[in-house]
């Protein structure tokens, strides 16, 4: 019976109920003794429970760290909303030491901060919430953020860490990043860390155990990422902290040209075993807050459960992952998060397909939404509009546009592209003859805005052809 | 043995630079480049000392095997030649060697090339002969192969293939072709190696050396009975049994001869200088030159076209705007491609085989119609433009005519510079925005200006007109790439042109 239970929706449990009243009395009085009860039911869907947090090891220290991790960028403020979206409120304080009491309660034990987040505010007010538990009851991770060339000094990036400790009430900081490297390429990153000699002195602190692990967050440039890693023999680097999510995985690309696909940056960690933090495991919100038909369909699968757990199921399912981080402004959020991971419940083989099926439907929102109307046509210019959009969407909803020159198959999906491209249209007629009057865009019912796809779409080709 | 071993080889060579003149992918010329470039005539020209030298060599040791293994002229008349003996036993016999046309047409190459009208020398020079040949007669037939096979893939979804445009670049080339196909066919088909020892004068130069080569065919008087078998089956007619003498200016060590002959008569061997005979043959025809242009006109036929584009503009139909062909400007300086530093280093260094215009991916080389540099290779950009990643030519080029360049060189080659002309420009006809020359300069070197600056100064108001912008080329940074003619949205004619420079600036 209970198990029956277990398997119906509450709305189709209400239902039932209604229908057959003295049938559930029936029922419900022989549950009494078991382990669930009704009000067990309703609460259960939405309380997390307490001490069935799964934790991951850190291989180093052998310390238990939590698998969803507290980010502290997007923490409350008084007003609404928050404190980075509304940035002239400041951060409430009391909502944040509610928040992080339930979190620690619930078994969450890592707590991820930076200088510059809330407007340099959210140091100060993780430390103050942390500091009413045990410092051995949880683990803090900042970070060296001397973006502004101002503090890239040896004096203002040492200020930054000591500043750090103090605001955190803390003499050792448990997971210390170099913040965003790769963000501005190579050059900047030397001059953050290597002209100014701060990377050789976060050495030291380790070495003096004022930081307990050594890692970098990273963003942008793959360069440099590669850099970090092929010298990991000289660095000895505890841990990476890396954008994952399933849309990440093997269509960062999709999203924007200068991105890597997660999947090569986690492989590179896993290589060296080096344990892997997740950000962005939610692609900034894009995939809790996925287009309609694909929410339905993600929902239909689960009906009870959110369309965002099913995106930290997924980053949390990779083995080398040690935690993910969650910036959570609202009780809701720390709560469905909670429950995703008491325990985790690793995606299987089959769910995982599914959670690829629906990257790609997602990326087929991010396509040119060209339906061939042709209420362009005919370009005054003798352009094929429909003809050369449609190819590019072709192309990239099979994810075979050349993107990558790293990837395998990039030299195939060159040449199949110019190739398709000229069979498909005319080579007289495609997008490099846009000569961007715009005389096609007050007639496009999708609103595209024509001559800008054109001239992208001309100068990724013309990038194809000049990269023999 | 030698007849086997110089047949094999012989095929291996004329496949090979056969396919670089008919590929047209871009493939084949990193591995069989150095077929052409070890032609007589190309390395002569390219200065090429080594091959020069080794060539002398090579025909002082062995005779003339260069004429029957390297040439692919040659082996294409031996192939002829074999057809046209199928069925007709010793249809040939010895023919006295005609000295006078022989050296008379040796010595006019000589000339020519010294006074730099290569051209000429390059109407019956036989690399260049058979490179157009190979150009303009077969390659045709292989891309038309290529795109039936390309019909086919694109029916199953495969990318093996792609199509590609078949075009005569030039018919009075095509015509020279032609003509001398037909000529040196007819010649082989019926008397064997006639062209290469009477007309051709690379046949006529390595023959003095053959004449003093360490191997030779040797006759050996005392087992010779007369029979006459190896003369009757000499494509070169240079045995005479008569006279018991072989003219080793013209034997091409083919080795047929020796397997003739059933006495064990005739060797290959260092032994025993012997004596020549002489003798020449038939006349060869020469093709009539077509120097046609097309006829550049401004103005009326411009405006003509540009009102039946706007016709266009009206419906909204669907469908597709008619597109115009694009005409090609009568430049005032031709241009030549990168890598060729001047228009007289390419005159002077061009044998004009095409193997240039065959490789061009972008439709750019043709052969040239006017008198002085017939059939070498322009430019011209009605069909593409040369593109900033292609060297190609320059790495096929045998003779040295396109000297090999890089990318990044190839970048900094001013080869010509681009000229605006007013009344074809969209912004002024069409009264709408365009700026696709400037967006696709590969050098930056055109930049847009309002076309009513005075629209722009009392604020904007006449947005429509404020908004023009019409092309300024700063001459410094253009290279002549054709990219903003190509792609000018004016048709027939473009509003934007590339004007060559007779000596190319580097920088």
């Amino acid at each position: 019976m209970t198990n029956i239970k277990k398997h119906i929706s509450r709305r189709g449990f209400l239902k039932l109920m209604g229908g057959t009243a003295a049938a559930a009395t029936v029922s419900l009085t022989g549950c009494k003794d078991k382990d669930l009860s009704t009000e067990d039911d309703y609460r259960n869907q939405v309380e997390p429970p307490k001490g069935k947090m799964t934790f991951r090891t850190d291989p180093k220290t052998g310390q238990k760290v939590s698998i969803l991790a507290y980010g502290m960028m997007r923490l409350p403020s008084e007003e609404r909303g928050s404190a980075r979206e509304n940035t002239s409120s400041p951060i409430d304080q009391e909502q944040v030491n509610r928040l992080v009491d339930y979190a620690i309660e619930h078994g969450v034990n890592y707590f991820d901060t930076s200088p510059m987040y809330c407007q340099g505010m959210s140091e100060r007010a993780t430390g103050i919430a942390l500091s009413r538990h045990p410092r051995s009851s949880y683990l803090i991770a900042t970070k060296m953020s001397n973006f502004a060339a101002e503090n890239q000094t040896r004096e203002k990036s040492i200020e930054m860490f000591e500043n750090s400790l103090k605001e955190l009430q803390t003499d050792y900081i448990d997971y210390y990043l170099l913040h965003m490297i790769g963000g501005s390429g190579m050059e900047e990153f030397r001059r953050r860390f290597i002209y100014n000699g701060i990377l050789d002195w976060l050495l030291e602190q380790r070495e003096k155990g004022r930081i307990r692990h050594l890692g970098f967050s990273y963003h942008g440039d793959v360069s440099v990422y590669d850099y970090l890693l092929a010298n990991n023999d000289k660095y000895r680097w505890d841990f990476a902290m890396i954008e994952l999510n399933y849309l990440d995985w093997k269509h960062a690309k999709d999203i924007n040209d200068q991105n890597t696909n997660a999947e090569y940056l986690y492989n590179e960690l896993d290589k060296r075993q080096i344990p892997v933090m997740v950000m962005e495991p939610l692609l900034g919100g894009r995939l809790s807050n996925v287009p309609e038909p694909i929410a339905v369909e993600i929902k239909r699968r689960a009906p009870e459960k959110t369309v965002a757990s099913w995106a930290f199921r997924y980053a949390a399912s990779k083995p080398r992952v040690l935690t993910v981080l969650s910036g959570m402004t609202y009780m809701e959020h720390l709560k469905d998060n909670l429950l995703t991971y008491s325990p985790l419940v690793p995606l299987n083989e089959e769910e995982e397909n599914f959670l690829e099926q629906v990257a790609k439907k997602i990326l087929t929102f991010m396509l040119i939404p060209c339906n061939d109307c042709k209420y362009c046509m005919p370009c005054p210019y003798g352009v094929d509009i429909p003809g050369v959009l449609l190819h590019y969407n072709l192309v990239k909803s099979e994810e075979r546009l050349p993107e990558d020159r790293r990837h395998p198959d990039y030299a195939r999906y060159r040449r199949e592209f110019i190739i398709g491209q000229n069979r498909a249209v005319d080579e007289e007629r495609q997008a490099n003859h846009c000569i961007g009057c715009g005389q096609c865009v007050p007639h496009c019912p999708q609103r595209i805005d024509i001559p800008a796809r054109l001239h992208e779409i001309d100068n990724f080709v013309e990038r194809l052809k000049q990269e023999l | 043995m030698l007849r086997k071993t110089r047949i094999i080889l012989a095929a291996v060579f004329y496949v090979l630079i056969t396919l670089l003149f008919l590929d047209f992918t871009g493939t084949l010329h990193a591995w069989l480049g150095w077929t052409a470039k070890i032609q007589f005539l190309p390395a002569l020209l390219a200065l090429n000392v080594l091959v020069v030298a080794a060539l002398v060599v090579l025909t002082l040791v062995f005779g003339r095997i260069y004429c029957s293994i390297i040439c692919p002229l040659g082996v294409m008349q031996d192939i002829i030649a074999w057809l046209g003996r199928r069925g007709h036993r010793n249809r040939y016999g010895f023919s006295p060697e005609r000295k006078w046309l022989r050296y008379a047409l040796l010595a006019l190459m000589v000339v020519t090339l010294v006074a730099g009208l290569v051209p000429l020398a390059a109407l019956i020079a036989p690399y260049s002969s058979y490179g157009r040949i190979a150009a303009n007669l077969m390659q045709p037939v292989y891309i038309g192969v290529n795109n039936l096979l390309a019909m086919a893939a694109e029916h199953v979804g495969s990318y093996a293939f792609y199509e590609r445009d078949v075009w005569v670049r030039s018919w009075a080339t095509f015509g020279v072709a032609a003509v001398s196909f037909v000529i040196i066919s007819v010649m082989a088909w019926r008397g064997g190696r006639t062209y290469c020892n009477t007309v051709c004068p690379v046949g006529t130069l390595l023959g003095i050396l053959s004449r003093f080569s360490w191997l030779k065919i040797r006759l050996d008087t005392d087992k010779c009975t007369g029979c006459r078998l190896c003369e009757r089956n000499c494509k070169s007619a240079c045995i005479d049994i008569k006279n018991r003498k072989v003219d080793y200016s013209r034997c091409v060590v083919c080795g047929d001869c020796l397997d003739k002959c059933r006495f064990g008569g005739l060797t290959y061997t260092s032994r025993r200088p012997a004596k020549t005979a002489d003798a020449p043959s038939r006349k060869v025809g020469r093709a009539e030159v077509d120097t046609s242009k097309r006829a550049f006109l401004l103005g009326a036929v411009t405006a003509a076209a540009t009102a039946a584009i706007a016709e266009d503009k009206v419906k909204f139909d669907g469908g597709l705007a008619k597109i115009e062909d694009k005409v090609s400007p009568e430049r005032q300086t031709r241009l030549t491609p990168p890598g060729s530093m001047s228009a007289r280093h390419m005159a002077q260094h061009c044998t004009a085989c095409q193997l240039c215009v065959a490789e061009c991916p972008n439709d750019v080389l043709r052969p040239s119609t006017s008198p002085g540099t017939f059939m070498q290779p322009v430019m011209s950009y009605e069909r593409g433009y040369c593109r900033p990643e292609c060297t190609r030519c320059s790495e096929v080029c045998p003779t040295g005519a396109i000297k090999p360049i890089t990318r990044a060189e190839k970048s900094a080659i001013h080869t010509g510079h681009a000229v605006w002309i007013r009344k074809n420009c969209v912004p002024v006809t069409d009264g709408q925005p365009c700026g696709n020359c400037a967006r696709h300069c590969p050098t930056g070197a055109i930049t847009m200006v309002p076309l009513y600056p005075e629209a722009q100064k009392d604020g904007g108001k006449d947005e429509e007109k404020s908004r023009l912008m019409i092309p300024v080329v700063n001459e410094e940074m253009c290279i002549g790439c054709g990219a903003c003619e190509n792609l000018c949205p004016s048709r027939p004619f473009p509003a934007i042109y590339v004007e060559g420079h007779e000596v190319h600036r580097k920088g």
